[in-house]
């Protein structure tokens, strides 16, 4: 196991350095100058050329890589062009609101779609069934900002119960923290929900065929434990997988939902980041995700030996 | 514990919170703050951050008169050669030093590098001194027309004063050291780009006795702490905050949000006196828009009203105004605008036959994440289709057009034909300031570099003369020259609306800068 946590972390290193080489090259090859925009509008073109230089956006290309790879070796991502900041300490003040809410995500959509799922499973055809499946298609149609702005509509302004908006630090005190939270949580599990509880129904349904579902059955097992400790636990593996992704894909971006309720997370950096050709910015938070990714795959896998004894590394 | 007992410790905790706090005022503003150095970018966001911290030696009053501001008196000798300025007394920075000659004649001197009306300024001074810690001179080598026009300008790049230890930083790097004398004490601590800035009121600050008027006046501050939102840029989740009560004012409220916050309860919008402008600006140096006869043309196609409609929409927040000078200010007039004022496509085609346009097809970039100017290519594309042009509309978000419009290569290998902005009304007022009527070629300052010798001369003499009703004359002589040089074309103004909360009293709105001194919260 240890060995194999260790090939997993070594082998990170090369998928980083790939995708620092693809970044800084792809960045480079993109239209747009970052000295122009930090000039402002009225700026002349000597200025800029100015700007240009003490950025260093005037040297060679493999000279500004070197440049950034040595200082990416020793830990330092380098500064904002656009905030002059050190870039890890742009990423530190917006990892908490973009992890609180890809917490808070990830634990509503769980509990709400996984039972869900085992119980569409369990009433296969029925109307429940069918009532998930529509739901879920719903989930998966309906574009994020239409809910976010239907939810604020009648939660925030018509009941006044939650914030139209805003971002409030655990350090602020935990209501408030909560009640920021809340609404922009459950617009983006609508999605997560209707995705978890699908591959939870169509996993355990798989179990439910199984031999074993009717070895419980014949034991006289209530059917709640053939459900949760049988089946359910059979089919755990896909279900992990696919929260593991959910993950991911929460830490990574979820921007619409942080611009419509102003939340100061990473998905708003990166865009922004990205208009402002911030390079450094864009570099720094793209190694970061691929990071994440590479993490959280990496615990996925290892959640496989506790889930099923028969997989082993 | 008993229950009420907890109630009663966290209502007192929460109350005391409050009040530790005091009178908060909270604004979304039109973008977002990243650049805290007003003198190193011309951002209007650093402009208006400048407005909180900084304070000013002169300044715009809402009639585009300049007024004194941290200065209390002033002489110039009769050839105008030497301008003598004395400080006010009680002008202090926020670390508790007072401001000095020496901090004033080292912000100039910074800001003379940065700023186009500084370096114009700049031309003309031979040099700056302080004979005593409360004033300052400026010799110049020969008289100038514009120099408290300068000290006083309003918008980007305002010659902000600075301690001299951060004045002295090199233009062309930004400062980090953001100690003003200004009516606000800028919170670094706070600071978190992309989600808010704070401003404590400076309580130190020793505001003039006259009422505030645009960037003048007494700067007295009513609130304890402003806190700008950086976070909340979607305009639908601004309103929303707005009419919940969250938040206290939107800088720049949306077009399609006008009417109806106007009959929100609870809500007020407010429209400033001063207008934006937007232009249309050609590329000189490249076919077809290198001939002032095809640029004629093109101007005489753009009817203002079809701009002003598509891109404003609401009938109160726009006029035509055919001046290059913002309608309303000092230099505005309506001589020598014929051709755009009236504008007609009849006239457009004939223009361009005689022209002998060859059909060269235009490049015109259009930004597609720009809203508040996004609308203009498509109509400047579809009325110069109508007068006889091939037109090349090309999309790409605004940071690649900012980065595209500096390039002086042809159309075909990266360059441009045209591309249309904005511009608020103080950047643009005046014959020195306007960067669209710099004509040297491919040696002006901004992007397009039209080349014409005469508009160059009438620029020159503008800065030299003194007589207020000569540079009048000589303005409308430089509006007729580049009218008929066609440096651009103005394409009609709008005004920003803001929209506050109704308990929010003396927002200045002269359309200068947002600044957010004289602001009550009742």
């Amino acid at each position: 196991m240890l060995n194999f946590i260790a090939r997993r972390i070594l082998a990170t290193v090369p998928v980083l350095a790939i995708v620092a080489v693809l970044v800084f090259l792809l960045l480079r090859l993109t239209p747009g100058d970052p000295a122009a925009i930090l000039a402002g509008d009225a700026a002349s073109a000597d200025q800029i050329a100015r700007i240009r230089i003490s950025l260093g956006l005037d040297q060679p290309i493999i000279v500004q890589f070197g440049i950034w790879i040595g200082h990416l070796v020793t830990g330092d991502l380098g500064e904002s062009f656009y905030y002059k900041i050190q870039v890890a300490d742009l990423i530190a003040q917006r990892l908490e609101p973009t992890l609180s809410l890809a917490t808070l995500t990830i634990l509503f959509s769980v509990l709400v779609s996984v039972p869900l799922g085992v119980i569409a499973a369990w009433r296969f055809g029925g109307w429940f069934d069918r009532a998930l499946m529509g739901f879920s298609v719903m989930g998966f149609s309906i574009p994020v900002f239409v809910l976010a702005y239907i939810l604020i509509w009648i939660v925030s302004l018509k009941l006044g119960w939650l914030p139209v908006q805003g971002y409030k630090r655990i350090a602020d005190g935990f209501w408030p923290y909560l009640q920021h939270l809340i609404l922009p949580s459950i617009t983006l599990s609508v999605i997560f929900i209707a995705l978890i509880a699908r591959v939870t129904r169509a996993s355990v349904l798989e179990s439910l065929g199984e031999d074993y579902i009717r070895t419980a059955r014949a034991k006289g097992l209530r059917e709640s434990q053939v459900l949760i400790r049988h089946a359910l636990a059979n089919a755990a593996v896909p279900i992990v997988t696919v929260i593991g992704i959910g993950i991911a894909l929460l830490i990574g971006g979820v921007v619409v939902t942080e611009s419509v309720y102003a939340i100061p997370g990473l998905g708003r950096l990166t865009v922004d980041a990205v208009l402002a050709r911030d390079f450094p910015t864009i570099q720094g938070v793209i190694l970061f995700f691929s990071l994440v990714y590479v993490g959280v795959n990496l615990l996925v896998d290892l959640s496989y030996v506790f889930l099923d004894p028969r997989i082993r590394y | 514990m008993n229950r009420n007992i907890v109630v009663a410790v966290l209502l007192a905790a929460a109350a005391g919170g409050a009040l530790a706090q005091g009178e908060v005022l909270r604004v979304v503003p039109h973008s977002n703050l990243s650049i805290l150095d007003p003198v190193w970018t011309t951002a209007y966001m650093s402009r208006n951050h400048g407005y909180m911290i900084y304070d000013t030696l002169f300044g715009t009053d809402g009639k585009s008169q300049i007024k004194p501001q941290m200065v209390e008196s002033w002489t110039e000798s009769p050839d105008h050669r030497l301008w003598t300025f004395k400080l006010r007394k009680g002008l202090a920075f926020h670390d508790g030093a007072p401001v000095t000659g020496e901090d004033v004649v080292a912000s100039l001197g910074r800001w003379g590098k940065r700023d186009a009306m500084g370096v114009a300024l700049m031309t003309f001074v031979e040099r700056m001194d302080s004979p005593s810690p409360d004033s300052f001179r400026i010799f110049l080598r020969e008289p100038c027309g514009f120099l408290l026009e300068a000290l006083g300008k309003p918008s980007s790049n305002v010659p902000f004063i600075m301690p001299k230890r951060v004045a002295e930083t090199d233009a062309f790097n930004q400062i980090d050291d953001y100690t003003g004398s200004g009516p606000y004490v800028f919170k670094r601590d706070e600071f978190k780009p992309g989600d808010r800035a704070v401003y404590l009121k400076n309580t130190k600050y020793k505001p003039r006795a006259e009422p505030a008027s645009g960037t003048t006046g007494g700067k007295n501050v009513y609130v304890d702490r402003v806190e700008w939102n950086l976070a909340l840029r979607d305009v639908q989740a601004q309103s929303n905050a707005l009419v919940k009560g969250e938040i206290d004012i939107i800088e720049s409220l949306a077009f399609d949000h006008y009417e109806s916050m106007s009959k929100e309860k609870g809500v007020k919008v407010l429209k400033p006196t001063l207008g934006l402008q937007y232009m249309c600006r050609f590329n000189h140096l490249h076919a077809p828009f290198n001939r002032a006869e095809v640029r004629r043309a093109a101007l005489a196609a753009f009817d203002q009203r079809q701009f002003l409609k598509a891109q404003v929409g609401v009938d109160e927040l726009y006029k035509p105004c055919a001046s290059m000078f913002t309608c309303g200010t000092p230099y505005a007039s309506d001589v020598g605008t014929e051709l755009q004022a009236r504008s007609s496509m009849r006239k457009a085609q004939d223009l361009l036959k005689q022209s002998g346009y060859d059909g060269t097809p235009v490049v015109l970039m259009k930004p597609t994440d720009l809203q508040s100017i996004g609308k203009l290519p498509d109509v400047a594309g579809q009325l110069m289709r109508q007068a006889g042009f091939k037109v090349d509309l090309q999309a790409m978000d605004w940071q690649t057009l900012v980065s595209r419009r500096a390039k002086k290569d042809a159309p075909s290998a990266g360059g441009w034909n045209m591309f249309c902005t904005a511009w608020v009304a103080p950047d643009i007022w005046s014959p020195v300031n306007n960067a669209a009527l710099d004509a040297r070629g491919d040696k002006s300052g901004w992007f397009g570099w039209p080349d014409g010798p005469k508009l160059q001369e009438l620029r020159s003499q503008f800065m030299r003369e003194t007589d207020e009703a000569k540079k009048k004359k000589l303005a409308e002589a430089i509006q007729t020259e580049a009218f008929q040089l066609a440096t651009h074309a103005p394409l009609g103004e709008y005004v920003q609306p803001v929209a506050t909360r109704q308990n929010i009293s003396g927002v200045i709105m002269s359309g200068l800068a947002n600044i957010y001194w004289n602001v009550k919260k009742n």
